[in-house]
Parts: C-alpha cells; structure tokens; sequence
C-alpha cells in the first residue's frame, strides 16, 4: 500500500480516507472517551501539536443539556472498566456556541456524536449540524431507549431504519451508526443501517454491565444502576462483533472495544474493520492514539517485508 | 492554580521508599517535569504488575496528590487500602513508575490579612504538607490540624512542621475529632482562610462549620477517576448551581461555597 504523489503525512501510521474523509492514521477515539476541550485545558497546546487521533470524536449531543447521572459513575472491572455517566452535555444550542469553535481548532476532522429519543429528536440534531462546515461526519448514538417501546433504537433492524428513512435525506454529510452490542443479531441491525444510507458503522459501544456496592447487602454501586463495560475486558467480544459485521455489510465499519496496542488495531481490521477507535486505553493515557498508530504501522512494514 | 502538564504519561524511576507509621512514602525522579502546585495531582500506575494480577485489578492508574515536589524529585504518599494502593506500596527502588501530571487545580493564595488554617486527615495530609511549603516561602502564617485514626497513623504528622494532633482513639494529642480543634480555633480568632483535605466525613463538618461561620474554606476532594484529565467524567461531585462539576479538572479543589455537601462518594 503506497500513498504515491501525496505529501508526506503527520502521524505514526498509514494514511486512510473514511468515506471521502481523508485521515492521517487509521485511529481515532470512540465517542466520549476523550475531552479535546478539558485535555487543552490540561496539556495546552502541545495537545494540537500532537493530536492522538485522526479525527475526533465528538462525546454525544443531545437536543436538550443533560447533567449526566448522579455519582458513583465508575466501577474499575476485571480488566476494564464500568461507566454509567449518563452523556452530560451542553446540548445542541450549547455545543454550537461553546463546543464546535474550540474543536475545530483541532488538527484533524471533526465527527459529532447525536443522539435523540424520538427520529424527531435526532432529525434536529442532524439538521443543525449539517449545515455546519466545520463538522465533516455525523455519528448517530443509537443506544438510546426509544420512548414508546423502551428499546434502544440501535437494538431492532426496524425501529433503526425507520429512524434512518428520517434523518438520512436531512444531510450530505457522512452519516455513521453507532452499533449497540447489547442486541441478539447486531450484524442485521447493521444490514439495516446500510439500507436505509448510512455511509458507515462503528461498533462496539459498551456492554450492559453492573456491579454490587462493596459491603451494601447487594445494593447496586453505579447511581446509574447499569452501566456499560469497556476495556480489554471485552476486546474478544468486540473482535466478534466487527467480525460479524463486516462479513454481512459493505460500507465502513470502525470497529473499537479493548484496543491498547497496535496488534489489538490490526486484529480489528483483520476481522474487517476499515479504521480503529480507541476508547478506555484513553484514559491510561493520554497519548494512546499516537502509540497505537506507532505500533500498527511498525506491524504493518513488518508484515510487508 | 493549575500548572500544566506535558502531554502524555511518563515513565519515571523510584528512587527510594519510607515507612511513615501507617503509611508509606515513594520517591521518584522527574527531572523533567514542571514544579507542580500544591492541591494538584498525578495519574499514577506501575510500569509492572499494573493489571492482569490478582482478581485483574488495578486496571485504570490511581489519582494521588503529590506529597513533595523539590529538585526534580516527587514524593507521594500511600494507605494500603485496595488493589491499586497495595501494588504503590510495593514499589522499591528502581521500578518503573508511569505518571500523568500535575492535574487539576491547586488550592487558591489566602488574601492579605486572614491567617491560613489547614486541616487534614489521614492520607490529606500530602497536599497539606506541599502547601504549608509554600505559604511558608511566601510569608503566610499558618497553623496545621490533623486528625488521625491512632498513633501508628498519627506518625504522618511529622510530615507537616508544627502540626497539632487529634486521635479518634487518643493516643496522640487531643482525643476526639480534628474538627473539634477547628472550632476552637475560630472561636479564638475567626479570621482565617481554611485549606482541609481529608475523609469525605471531616472534609463535610470541616465544610459545614466554615459554612456556618462565613469562613472561606478551599477543600481538595478525593474522587475515583479513570483519567484525571476530562475524559471520562466519572468523578463528578454534585455543585450548588446545579448539575457536576468533574473533580478532575474543576477541582480538585474546590470552594466550599460551591458545595451544598461534601458526598461519601465524592
């Protein structure tokens, strides 16, 4: 693979496009597993100078701002990790005014992250962002409960293209789903997605995991009650599911879950990933990104010699 | 106050190791990294055995506020009470150390004229001991309260000069609660600044009695966190004005006036 007549690229690994996007490295992080804003906060502007990821992530964006749910959010796993945050954000008004101008000083491209409980809902999201020049993608969260059934959008084929036969006509943007693992055949929501025009897949988001207060006679330990699990407590779980996926669609898929080095990324697009996100390793550090693209495009000279 | 810190984690050696009654004390050379401030941070993890152990844990790296900052050498200072504590405890000379940091924001300079006091219990003594260096340095008198478990864990008072003691159990100094030797404090002059760091318990009575008096009180929270830089927004503590502010990179010092409780949680 030669990226012949192009000009030498920032980043550790091969360069990639994402249905027309071009990307410097084939990483990029899962949706809210980095904050661009507090890390410049944090690190100042050697943050730009060395952005970890080809694109950015935005964490998801709701019409209304949400608080997130009430402490303690966090469960350190075997091996992972369990949230139950509940996607605090400003909201859509408070995203364009406050969020979008500070990332898009970022380096590379922007993808933000929606989600909505009604295609009503998501159909305001994606109008909003569609006609903002400084977004190159949108990312639908379909792990959200629609309100009259109670399933999450993301769980059934049907209930996803209905939603998609909505908002897909709203944007010329890339529109990308978000899979939800906790469904029984995630590779026909997938199907589905493809369908109805969504121009690429990621997956996995969390598995729907809980833990048991310390000493508190079986009480629940998240203020959220369940939460997702991440890390490479389900990196084989993820493998499967991209596997799955890719097998049964022919758009993009990003597949994510568990990555921390390089040999992790590269199984991802052995199983037929297009790129790679990274999410939990974020938190171990900072700089995951940049070494796991290091690491993959050292395996990748290796495996062409 | 936030000094920041170079982007991305970095390995650095221990250099030595104390007991210090209940608590030990692990020393690293960073001559690379910024002098952090007092209040402020590190993400800390192991270079070895940091996961994949016993039960798979720790997994994610362990927030700690530096204890000593000097010449390029770091000190913190560890309570074997989990998983992740236990394997800092066992550090010796010559491991490998990852750290993130400094993070978050350190605590705030008094105005001219108030007296600082500073009240800490158990493992809040290090952020205490970094800061009464400092307004030390800067000409601000001071007077430090801590409040201990027993004497094994009282032995940590010699790591601030001056320090009056109280014990739960009374084996040092006074028996009872540190916080008792606040309000007699304030009752002898209530003009002050208190600095406090300690068990969510004192760090709330330490919070309430200040709140009571109109005594400005800066309090450094303890939370669990998974990154300490933003990311995961999962060490949030609830604010006055409504919704979280993250522990992390909102604090973790924070106002007392921006509190309506310190939580258990916290």
């Amino acid at each position: 693979m030669t990226n012949s007549g192009a000009a030498p690229r920032a980043g550790g690994g091969p360069a990639v496009e994402l249905c027309g996007i071009e990307l410097a490295h084939p990483i990029v992080n899962g949706s809210g597993t980095f904050d661009a804003i507090a890390a410049r906060c944090a690190f100042g502007d050697a943050l730009l100078d060395a952005f970890p990821f080809s694109a950015f992530v935005s964490k998801t964006i709701t019409l209304a701002p949400r608080a997130g749910n009430p402490p303690p959010r966090l469960w350190e796993a075997q091996s992972g990790l369990i949230n139950s945050i509940g996607l605090p954000n400003r909201g859509l008004a408070g995203y364009l005014e406050h969020d979008l101008p500070r990332l898009a000083q970022l380096p590379v491209p922007l993808i933000t992250n929606v989600m909505g409980s009604t295609a009503g809902e998501v159909a305001q999201l994606v109008e909003a962002i569609d006609v903002r020049d400084e977004v190159a993608a949108i990312e639908l969260n379909v792990s959200c409960p629609n309100v009259e059934t109670g399933l999450d959008i993301g769980a059934d084929p049907e209930s996803l293209g209905a939603l998609l036969r909505v908002v897909r006509p709203l944007t010329s943007k890339v529109l990308i789903v978000k899979l939800t693992p906790n469904t029984a055949d995630v590779a026909a929501v997938a199907q589905a997605a493809e369908a109805e025009g969504a121009d690429a897949v990621s997956l996995v988001n969390t598995l729907r995991a809980t833990a048991l207060a310390p000493d508190c006679g079986g009480g629940a330990w998240l203020g959220g009650v369940t939460g997702g699990l991440s890390g490479p407590a389900i990196r084989t779980v993820a493998l499967a599911q991209v596997a799955g996926v890719a097998r049964r669609v022919r758009i993009p898929v990003v597949g994510m879950g568990g990555v921390a080095h390089g040999k992790h990324a590269q199984d991802l697009l052995d199983a037929g990933a297009h790129i790679v996100a990274v999410g939990t390793e974020n938190f171990r550090d900072p700089c995951a990104g940049t070494r796991i693209a290091s690491e993959l495009k050292s395996l990748q000279i290796a495996g062409t010699r | 106050m936030r000094v920041q810190a170079p982007f991305g984690r970095r390995r650095v050696a221990v250099t030595g190791v104390d007991d210090v009654g209940a608590y030990r004390v692990v020393h690293a050379a960073d001559p690379d990294g910024p002098v952090p401030w007092p209040g402020q941070f590190y993400m800390l993890a192991s270079e070895e055995r940091w996961g994949a152990g016993e039960d798979e844990r720790p997994y994610v790296p362990r927030a700690l506020s530096f204890l000593g900052a000097v010449d390029g050498a770091l000190s913190f200072m560890f309570e074997n009470v989990g998983p992740g504590t236990r394997r800092l405890c066992e550090l010796a000379p010559g491991d490998g150390l990852w750290i993130l940091g400094p993070l978050g924001n350190g605590f705030e300079m008094p105005p001219a004229g108030p007296r600082a006091i500073l009240v800490g219990g158990g493992v809040g003594v290090p952020p205490l001991s970094a800061w009464a260096e400092v307004l030390t340095a800067h000409g601000v008198a001071h007077t430090a309260l801590l409040g201990f478990r027993d004497e094994r864990h009282a032995a940590g008072a010699a790591l601030l000069a001056n320090a009056v003691v109280a014990t739960d159990d009374g084996s040092v100094g006074h028996h009872g609660l540190v916080t008792a030797l606040l309000a007699a404090e304030l009752d002898r002059d209530a003009a002050a600044v208190v600095y406090s760091c300690g068990p969510p318990a004192m760090l709330e009575a330490v919070r309430a009695m200040c709140d009571i008096r109109a005594v400005p009180a800066q309090l450094a929270l303890e939370a669990g966190m998974a990154c300490g830089f933003g990311a995961c927004f999962g060490c949030v503590v609830a604010v006055r004005d409504g919704g979280y502010a993250r522990v992390c990179v909102d604090g973790p010092v924070l106002d007392a006036a921006q509190l309506d409780v310190v939580p258990v949680h916290a």
